[in-house]
């Protein structure tokens, strides 16, 4: 065994030289797990929030109407039971249950992201509904107007906006699973909080590691909030536009850009 | 005159509320109706209706003689050929002003990106928007957007063009912008029905104009027999208050 110095700030770099390369090993499996989990996440909530959004017309047939009726049915039960139960449950709940009843044994990875991702996915259901809801009914009946099927009109108009103004909500949902993967703990993840728990159990120095381990999670989580607030403004676009013409004059008359503005930049 | 779109007892119910009862009227070719009346005389839900974007009770809306409302017509290609501009305007917010008029042509009409780009810039030169090809809807005025949508709509060279109060969301100096690019259109002969508080537009520029109120089409004829010489009371009481206002 190591000697362990004294004092705090020496134990802490002491935890760093020691074990800094699998508490990075152990960040990155959590970033990993967080990003996948939150990707497949949204695509399943995607998936579900458009379902749910199918309106149900006149001139339907009656297995349409049926069957829209029955994937409502299975996507409200999937939200509330992933919704309504911890992920900590689930997790020991898809395990080990998938080993013993089902006889699959489950790659440890596999567990991670499944649980991660539809676990996100019963949020985000509601949330890219709610999205989807926040558009503007003119929007819907213009694209209709001009002749769109309501596919159409849903992936040309809708949801790109819808897109925008739930991203704070997918940026909500990324930092809570970068906290929350933590939970697969349970399951032996290896993630940063395993790792931790592992190297604090060593020598007993629970203060100091989870000091680092605090760091390391804080240092993720605001890093990708100032990285989604970055990828929302790319979004919304310039704030001016370049007027289409050569006719000076236009621009001189009280609209936007004036070319030379875009050479002083440069 | 042939007829593109002939409405024949047309009634639509809100629960328990008759908003449109027994309407009776034809949209010729080459013509502009204009339909006038009091707020909440249903004369946007009537054209709301022709669109489809409100389920008639009952009645008949034939298109070139066939019913759009049997269930067998395709009815996105039917509002393809009906362009509908909105008193919100209703551009579409995440496309600059050439997508919102090409999105359409591409997706529905199936035309080329080129094609449908030629055709764009064709009619926003028409209503003066060229140099804001490249603006977003929230970067424009009123009656800029206005005029957008317009030309959104002619892009898809529709039959016919219905215009729910195009103008009264707009002040008077956008109500003159928009209106100048309506008689311009009028003038080379596009198929127009307008739903309107505009009484000099429907007074100079229409064919027809039917006068609506409490849900059944009042009275209907030439400009020159509505506006001057009305013969319903409801007619004369309606234009004597605006004619004065």
């Amino acid at each position: 065994m190591y000697s362990l110095p004294d004092g705090f700030f020496q134990r802490i770099i002491y935890i760093l030289q020691h074990f800094g390369g699998s508490l990075l090993r152990g960040a990155g499996l959590t970033l990993l797990v967080a990003f996948v989990g939150t990707v497949i996440g949204c695509i399943i909530g995607f998936i579900c929030g458009v379902a749910k959004t199918i309106p149900i017309e006149k001139n339907d047939t009656v297995f349409k109407k049926i069957m829209l009726r029955i994937v409502w049915i299975i996507i409200d039960v999937y939200v509330e039971v992933f919704r309504g139960t911890p992920m900590m449950v689930q997790a020991m709940f898809i395990y080990y249950g998938s080993l013993l009843v089902l006889g699959i044994d489950m790659p440890m990875m596999f567990a991670a992201f499944f649980i991660v991702s539809i676990n996100t996915g019963a949020y985000m259901a509601e949330t890219v509904r709610g999205g989807i809801l926040s558009i503007d009914e003119g929007q819907t009946e213009s694209a209709k107007a001009i002749g769109m099927t309501h596919g159409q009109t849903m992936f040309n108009i809708i949801l790109p906006q819808a897109l925008r103004n739930i991203m704070p909500q997918i940026g909500n949902n990324l930092i809570i699973n970068i906290k929350d993967t933590c939970v697969l703990s349970c399951i032996s993840v290896v993630e940063l909080f395993f790792a931790s728990k592992s190297i604090a159990g060593t020598y007993f120095t629970y203060f100091e590691t989870f000091t680092v381990t605090m760091v390391i999670y804080l240092i993720m989580t605001v890093f990708f909030s100032k990285l989604l607030r970055f990828i929302e403004n790319r979004m919304d676009g310039p704030e001016n536009y370049d007027l289409a013409t050569t006719d000076t004059l236009a621009h001189t008359s009280g609209m936007y850009n004036y070319p030379d503005k875009k050479e002083h930049k440069k | 005159m042939s007829e593109i779109i002939k409405v024949q007892g047309l009634s639509k119910v809100f629960g328990q509320h008759t908003v449109l009862k027994d309407i009776d009227l034809s949209i010729n070719s080459g013509e502009v109706t204009c339909i006038i009346g009091a707020s909440g005389s249903g004369k946007s839900t009537l054209l709301r209706c022709i669109n489809l974007l409100e389920d008639p009770t009952g009645g008949q809306i034939l298109f070139h003689g066939q019913d759009i409302l049997t269930g067998k017509l395709n009815i996105p290609t039917y509002r393809s050929k009906v362009g509908m501009v909105f008193q919100s305007f209703n551009l579409f917010n995440n496309l600059n002003v050439l997508d919102n008029c090409m999105v359409g042509q591409i997706k529905v009409l199936k035309r080329d990106r080129e094609a449908a780009k030629a055709q764009a810039l064709k009619y926003l030169d028409k209503v003066g928007m060229t140099p804001f090809i490249n603006a977003k809807p929230r970067q424009l005025s009123g009656g800029q957007k206005q005029r957008v949508a317009i030309a959104r709509e002619i892009a898809m060279d529709p039959e016919v063009l219905l215009f729910d109060e195009p103008t009264s969301a707009l002040d008077p100096q956008m109500v003159g912008e928009v209106l100048t690019v309506m008689r311009n259109l009028a003038s080379e002969g596009f198929t127009m029905a307008v739903v309107t508080h505009e009484m000099a537009f429907a007074r100079d520029v229409s064919n027809k104009v039917a006068f609506m109120s409490d849900g059944v089409i009042c009275e209907e004829g030439t400009p020159a027999e509505i506006f001057t010489n009305p013969h319903q009371p409801q007619t004369r009481e309606f234009l004597a208050r605006f004619m004065n206002s």
